[in-house]
Parts: C-alpha cells; structure tokens; sequence
C-alpha cells in the first residue's frame, strides 16, 4: 500500500479528516472565485455553516455547463503564476472544460496514481508503457507522473502506432500497460490478424491499468485471456482531477475512492437529493485539497453507488462500481466525450442538412465504431453519386475535425429515424448488451 | 427541348424501391426507362416517365426525397460504333458525362441514350453540329 494511514484509515477518522478538510476547501473557493461566491450568497449559504458532512446537501451544484460558461480560467481560485499545468476536456473549442493544477495539485495527481498502480500491485521494479495520449487528456501524463512517483521505469510511448508498442514490449521488457480497455483489444486483435508469429507470452507483461471509458466484465474476461494480464480498472475524470479519483485493488471489485483528496456524495438525478450508502444514482465530487481548481459538489454524471464492505485488500476507503450509465445524453467513444448536441451543432454548419440524425455506437471487434445516419432532403439530394458521396465526406471531415473521431456517414430516408413521440431518438448504443 | 428525369433516394434496403414504384403506380404514372446507381447504404432511382411533374409531386407527398434533373436524350443507330462515335463528340469538346443510360425499346432500328452532363446545352448544341437527333420530350413520352 503506497499510504497505508489513510488507505486503512477507520471510517470514522477518515470522516474527521474530510470535515475539516471541507472547510478550508469551501472557504478556498468562496474567497477566491466570485462564481462560488455569488452562488452561495444567493443561495443564503456560507463556508462558516458547514459543522457536519450532513451540511453539504445545503450547498449548491457545480455543473459542466458552470465551467464551459467560465471557460477558460473563470473558476480558478490561484492567480495563474500558482498554476503551473492545464488539462482540457476532450470536446469542440470553446465547449471544452478547462482544469488548472498548481505544483500541490500536481503533487497530489502523482499520489493518487502511484497508489492505485500500488493497488494492483506495481512496485518501483516494474516498466510502466503508457499508451494513454499525453496532451491536453489527463490520462497520458497522469498516469506518467503516478509512475514516476512510484519509482517505476515510465516509458511515455502515447497512445497508437501499435507495432511500436508491441515492439517495446518485448525490447523494454515492459511489465505493465496502461491504455483505454478499447484500446488493449485492438492490439490483441492485431498480433492476431498481423504478427501471427508475436507471442505475448514472451513478454514480461503482467499487468494492465485500463481506464477513460467504461467497460465490462466481459471486457475484462477477454483482455486477461488475450494478453495474458491481470486487467485493473482506474477511474477518474478531468473536472476532478483525472485518472486516480478511485481504483480497483487486487479484488477486482469495486473501486476504492481516495476519499481523503475526493468527498463523494450519490444523488437522485432528478431531485438532486441524497441517497443513502448503497444505493444507485449519480456521484457528486468535491475536491478536498485542490489548489488551483476547487470543483464543490461536481455533478459527474456517472451513475454507480458507494459502499463499504471492509474489503480483503485491507484497505477501508469506500468503494464505488464501476460505471453502468450517464445520468445525461454524453457517449465516451474510444475514450472521447461527444455530447449529441455536438453532433447536432456539426450537421447544422452544413448547409441544408436537417438536424434529424440519430447515432448510432457500437462495438465493433473491438474498437468503438460511431455512425451518423443523416436523412437526406431535397435541398441536400443530387441525381449525382458523386455529389452524394462529396456530402457525407464533408460531414465526416467535418466530424473528425470538431470530435477528432471518425463517423461512419450513413444517408438515409425522410423519416427513416425513428421518432417516439415526435423527438428523434438520437442515441442507440448498442455496447451496452 | 431537353427530356425531364424523375430522380428519387432509396435506402438499399428490402421493400424500399417497391415503395417508391407503388406510389408511382397507384398514381398512374408509366415509366418509361429507369436506372440505378446503387452504393452500400442508399441508390439513386433515375427514371423517364411519362409526367415527371405529377410523379414529383406525388413522391414528395409521400416523403420521398427526390428531384427533377433536364438530360440529353440521343438517338443514335443500333449498329457497331454508334455510341462509340457519339462519345467521341464529347471526348473532343473535353465534356464529362455524368451518368448514361439507354432506351429498352428500338425507335425505327435506332437506340436511344440518355446522358446528364454538367453543362446540358454545351453537350447538346456540339451533337447537333454534327448531325445526331436529339430526342424530344413529346417523342418519347408521346401526345397526351
């Protein structure tokens, strides 16, 4: 265990620590960001009414639109000269989600990654290959950084160009692997259909750390027996500080919280009213010990449930399932976040689409595949195939610059999407079976 | 007189160009000749009947995305190298031909063509410089 004082802490401590820990983080975003301010006040809320974790509920929500609003830097309680790192959310420009780190809250991302590669079982002896992207995505140099802390031989490879990674396996001797669940099965997939020859037994990997987009059981089943790892989930989201907002350890289920930098509330989505221990609904984030960027009370959108059930790994953090579902309309496509608005807001730039389309994801071997259906009208229809083929080039091109995904462009008859009730039903997610 | 062409969008899909047929029918509208160009996902019906503008109006009442499109109907003579030799006019004037199709029926030992171009006047003025037919609209949909 890599901070066994707080992973064993009991549950009652860990309670006292959070209070305390709650007020200066309020206070924090009260004084140092208007936005927090203005909000409280209306709300006739202030940091000093906080004296038990029960007072949290008073305390008003932070939405994803609150950081779009105050895009860029709106929300951060430092001036800039203390920040000394960004991460954006994936997302068109100007709809992007803009997170700030000072040298603390770096600090603090290296710790909760170092313990959740602890967690699985990595130690300062292993080579750690990350095919996360490194860039404005938190993954990349987040789980860099956690494996630099731990003292482990971080080889910051990026996500793709498969044979590479492949190669760096056997030449680097790399024990564990760190990329989206999606990804792990595409390069199972290519050794088989490419590399017949490459055998992944004689590697040294033991270990893979799999994360930024939800996945299965099953999901897990096959990459253990294809790669012949131990697959561990890791989970987080940027808005809260990235990947080692909680992890799985060597139970595999469930997903301990690192509730001493994370507050951790589930609620009714519809309501907004808290649920008790065990229930189902949306996680709520508050930070307790961000610098630069304090998210109070952060509406996630994950739906899952929290529970204790001191578990055999020994640590007492409270444990969240994983993932089973978005309380909003967001899909995470091979690890990126697209909002249907955005799809919606892409066909509207072309001239003489209509904004009748329905998307359509599925899994296919195994990378996420994304198809647009557009229905086709009479501003947009041509005799020609020519024309008709420039069109869903256009609208794909256009999709891959605004989403950075490729669609699959698929024109399709008036009245072909099926509507319920008049509205189009715009998201079929078929991964979900 | 350039010939009218009813176009409409299919999904290539089981029933759906039985759809677009049946409206045609049940209107009572002939069609004369008709070509697909199919991709994986949709095709594009083109056709000549016999009211292009009833059959317009009838598909879109029906939700059917479609459109009508003036093409060059040709007649040429059905031996060896007749068609060779009228594309040989649009080789020569540097013309891109869209789309072609034919005629079923023989016209008097004669076949005709149907071809859409970008530029149906340039295309059709160049054929009658050198002597070909141009079909009308009246010939092949006949006097009402």
């Amino acid at each position: 265990m890599y901070s066994r004082d707080i992973e064993t802490m009991p549950e009652k401590k860990m309670k006292e620590l959070q209070l305390e820990r709650l007020k200066w983080s309020l206070k924090h975003a009260y004084n140092n960001v208007p936005f927090y301010k203005k909000k409280y006040d209306e709300a006739g809320f202030h940091p000093d009414q906080l004296k038990s974790l029960d007072d949290m509920r008073r305390i008003p929500f932070l939405k994803k639109q609150d950081m779009r609003d105050n895009y860029p830097y709106g929300l951060f309680a430092v001036p800039l000269n203390k920040v000394v790192r960004v991460h954006a959310s994936s997302g068109t420009t100007g709809n992007a989600t803009v997170v700030g780190y000072t040298k603390n809250d770096v600090e603090v991302f290296a710790e909760v990654v170092a313990r959740s590669l602890s967690a699985y079982g990595v130690t300062e002896n292993d080579v750690i290959q990350v095919a996360y992207g490194y860039g404005l995505f938190t993954g990349g140099l987040g789980l860099h950084y956690g494996s630099e802390k731990l003292g482990a031989l971080t080889v910051p490879i990026s996500g793709g160009n498969t044979p590479r990674q492949l190669m760096l396996f056997k030449d680097f001797g790399t024990t564990v692997f760190c990329a989206t669940p999606s990804y792990a099965l595409n390069i199972a997939d290519y050794i088989e259909k490419n590399m017949p020859e490459y055998k992944i037994e004689d590697t040294k990997l033991r270990v893979g750390v799999f994360g930024a987009e939800p996945w299965t059981e099953a999901m897990r089943a096959e990459i253990e027996k294809r790669l012949k790892i131990d697959a561990y989930d890791i989970y987080g989201l940027s808005e809260v500080i990235g990947p080692g907002v909680s992890c799985e350890c060597s139970q595999k289920s469930g997903l301990h919280v690192f509730e001493d930098h994370f507050y951790v509330e589930i609620i009714n989505p519809e309501t907004g009213e808290v649920l008790p221990e065990g229930e189902k609904g949306e996680i709520v984030y508050t930070s307790l010990t961000k610098e630069a960027f304090p998210g109070i009370r952060y509406r996630s959108r994950d739906i899952t449930r929290l529970y204790h059930d001191s578990c055999k790994c020994g640590r007492t953090l409270v444990k969240m399932d994983k993932v089973s579902g978005r309380s909003d309309d967001m899909l995470i496509i091979r690890g990126v976040n697209v909002f249907p608005s955005q799809v919606e807001s892409v066909l509207m730039e072309i001239e003489g689409t209509e904004p009748h389309y329905q998307i359509i994801v599925d899994r296919k071997g195994s990378l996420d595949d994304i198809e647009v259906m557009v229905e086709v009208n009479e501003k947009i229809f041509s005799d020609e195939i020519k024309v008709m083929n420039e069109l869903s080039k256009k609208i794909n091109d256009k999709f891959r610059s605004v989403l950075g995904i490729n669609a699959k462009v698929t024109l399709s008859e008036p009245g072909s999407i099926p509507r319920s009730e008049g509205k189009a039903v715009r998201v079929i997610d078929k991964r979900k079976k | 007189m350039n010939v009218t062409q009813l176009s409409a969008f299919v999904a290539n899909k089981p029933g759906h160009l039985q759809r677009v047929l049946k409206v045609l029918a049940d209107e009572n509208i002939n069609i004369i000749t008709l070509t697909i160009a199919e991709t994986s996902d949709f095709g594009i019906l083109r056709m000549i009947v016999n009211d292009p503008d009833k059959g317009h109006k009838v598909l879109r009442e029906n939700n059917i995305t479609c459109s009508i499109t003036d093409v060059l109907a040709l007649e040429i003579d059905d031996t060896p190298g007749s068609l060779y030799n009228a594309l040989d006019v649009f080789a020569q004037m540097n013309l891109n031909i869209e789309y072609m199709y034919a005629f079923t029926e023989k016209r008097e030992g004669k076949a005709v063509m149907i071809f859409r171009f970008e530029d149906i006047e340039t295309a059709k003025n160049a054929l009658v410089g050198k002597g070909y037919n141009i079909v009308r609209k009246i010939d092949i949909i006949g006097e009402k």
